[in-house]
């Protein structure tokens, strides 16, 4: 039993990285209706701008430190928010009129530009992630070892989603985001901006992405070019499970994905994990293709 | 494309390929290794453009029918020792055709799925089986696992690659222009429409996945016979992007185009390695001037894709703009 629950909280830790992730894929899914390859990618560059930025912030802030790591996940996600904007700016808008298939398209292509480049300028080879946060002594309850960093993990994906709650609940651009999402023209004639909000979408799912890096890169500290593709598929699998476009959704099917996984590691084998994700999407869409918490799309001609 | 001497073209080019299979030894084995693989690229594009193109269905996961078909034939082949010519081709045509035959199994486990599923949904649907087709062949030690599977006979030679490629372009055009075949074009053009004038939607996705997964699995076959040494590593999503883009390059629906694009794409990375290995240049003092095109290949060939969706969604070699652009 204390196994289970120990397994447990590694599936959590793990799936509160991907429910990150699958935030950002079903925000922009919700508001342009595709899904942006490139978005593992933006992962694996959040996780990329914390190794190079935190011997620059070691100057200001002492690491490892936990101001100096709220300094390395903060800086890395503004850097990933431009980012986003900018593949938005330049791959995206340039086709907001042309069909689906022709963004996917260019989604794959500007994943692979990522990587590829990714490659080029970082090297292919693994790196090792520095240290930025201080290492705690691990705490047992009842035989359960908690590790320092999974709770961190844990915190910080709970603080975040409370902050992405509020900013689109509760603020302006947030309800534009959902006008948006629900009607872009009716968003339009009312007077939303919809590139402004588009935009702004990127930056924030961008920002997640990132911070999903960091964390990834703080529990596992190898990171290599190629490492945002399963994460990223995974999320996005993790999207769709809780429906697309539905941001508790997201959340929910990331926690879902990354406990089944790690209890299928455990106790079944641990060659089969990177299957899982998908045997488990193509259940829920032969079963629900909406999704666990998604309405139902009816095509009208 | 119409085939008006469809079968005139067929025997030609089986002909074709049945001399120059004759002369193979006088050809630099570096060459026709290359040709191999323009033949194998032929079969997989024009195979996948019977399934993205005609039928609009987003198909990611073709290179797992590959594996399929490779895995399969080259257990079969490997039952056996060194035998006769005429055995061997014997033997090899009917694991090839048993490779076809796996695969477009996997295509009707894929296809029933697909009735469910449309666009953005479809294409991670068999991204994902592509995926499960690997870690699956990644897992079985009878075929070596990870490790990958050494196959034991080099029988695929020009015959074999050009005459089944003639075969799939035939097949899949033959197809397409038939009465019959009009369907699949109907469900990429509105699927809601076509299943108002009574079309069965369903039956034509699932026909298009079949025949598609069995030229490739037909495809993995002369793939794994050719380089006599396969991983499941190799059939990753990668591979299958590399189809897609061949698909798209020459233009949705358009066969010509996508033999033209299966033929330049697997040409390009061999020629941009040559121009990286020039010693030098005239009126250039560096030692392997273009030497930086080799690390930058695949950056060159992504950016190429976006600035290609860019300006000529359509494809390369479409002059008409492609229905698929409304």
């Amino acid at each position: 039993m204390t196994e289970f629950f120990q397994q447990l909280i590694n599936g959590l830790a793990f799936g509160s990285i991907l429910a990150l992730i699958a935030i950002g894929y079903t925000m922009v899914y919700g508001i342009l209706r595709f899904i942006n390859f490139a978005h593992g990618d933006v992962f694996m560059l959040g996780a990329f701008a914390g190794f190079y930025l935190a011997p620059k912030i070691a100057t200001v802030f002492p690491l490892p430190s936990i101001a100096g790591a709220i300094a390395v996940l903060i800086v890395s996600m503004l850097i990933c928010a431009a980012l986003g904007v900018a593949i938005e700016r330049l791959a995206y808008r340039p086709l907001r009129k042309r069909p689906k298939l022709t963004v996917l398209i260019t989604a794959i292509g500007v994943s692979l530009f990522i990587e590829y480049a990714g490659q080029f300028f970082f090297g292919a080879a693994p790196k090792k992630f520095p240290d930025i946060l201080p290492v705690l002594p691990i705490t047992k309850i009842g035989g359960l070892s908690l590790n320092s960093n999974q709770l961190i993990v844990l915190a910080v994906t709970l603080i975040l989603l409370v902050a992405l709650r509020f900013i689109v609940m509760k603020t302006k651009i947030g309800t534009a985001m959902r006008a948006v999402s629900f009607n872009p023209e009716a968003a339009a004639l009312m007077g939303v901006n919809t590139d402004v909000v588009i935009s702004f979408t990127f930056a924030l799912g961008s920002a997640l992405a990132a911070a999903a890096g960091i964390l990834w890169a703080v529990n596992y500290p190898s990171i290599d070019p190629l490492m945002g593709i399963l994460p990223g598929l995974k999320a996005f699998v993790a999207a769709v499970l809780g429906g697309i476009g539905n941001l508790p959704g997201a959340a929910l099917g990331g926690l879902i994905i990354g406990v089944t996984e790690t209890l299928v590691s455990g106790y079944i084998s641990s060659t089969y994990r990177d299957a899982i994700a998908f045997a488990v999407l193509i259940l829920i869409l032969l079963v629900r293709p909406s999704g666990l918490l998604g309405k139902k799309e009816i095509e009208k001609v | 494309m119409n085939f008006r001497h469809a079968k005139t073209f067929l025997l030609g080019a089986i002909a074709l390929g049945f001399l120059a299979s004759l002369f193979a030894d006088r050809i630099n084995p570096y060459w026709l290794f290359i040709f191999y693989d323009i033949g194998i690229s032929i079969v997989m594009a024009v195979s996948l453009n019977l399934i993205n193109g005609y039928t609009g269905q987003f198909s990611l996961g073709h290179a797992g029918f590959m594996a399929v078909g490779a895995y399969s034939s080259a257990v079969i082949t490997n039952q056996f020792g060194d035998l006769s010519f005429l055995a061997a081709n014997g033997i090899f045509a009917v694991a090839l055709l048993a490779g076809g035959l796996a695969a477009a199994l996997a295509g009707l486990l894929v296809g029933i799925p697909s009735l469910r599923l449309r666009g953005d949904y479809l294409a991670i649907v068999t991204l994902g089986f592509g995926e499960i087709i690997r870690v699956i062949l990644q897992n079985m030690d009878k075929v070596g696992g990870a490790r990958g599977l050494s196959v034991m006979h080099g029988w695929t030679n020009l015959f074999w690659t050009f005459g089944l490629a003639a075969v799939t372009v035939y097949v899949v055009a033959s197809l397409v222009n038939s009465t019959y075949g009009r369907g699949f074009i109907a469900v990429r053009d509105d699927e809601v429409a076509a299943e108002a004038m009574g079309i069965n939607t369903t039956k034509y996705k699932v026909t298009a996945f079949v025949v598609g997964a069995f030229f490739a699995g037909i495809a993995g076959g002369l793939y794994a016979h050719s380089k006599q040494f396969i991983t499941p590593g190799g059939f990753g999503f990668m591979q299958s992007i590399a189809f897609v883009v061949m698909v798209i390059l020459g233009g949705m629906g358009n066969t010509i185009g996508v033999i033209l694009a299966a033929i330049l794409l697997t040409l390009l990375p061999e020629g941009l390695r040559m121009l990286s290995g020039i010693e030098h240049l005239p009126g250039l003092t560096a030692e392997r001037p273009l030497g930086w095109i080799g690390d930058t290949r695949m950056i060159i060939y992504s950016l190429l894709l976006i600035v290609l969706m860019l300006t000529r969604p359509q494809g390369l070699f479409s002059l008409k703009k492609s229905s698929v652009q409304k």
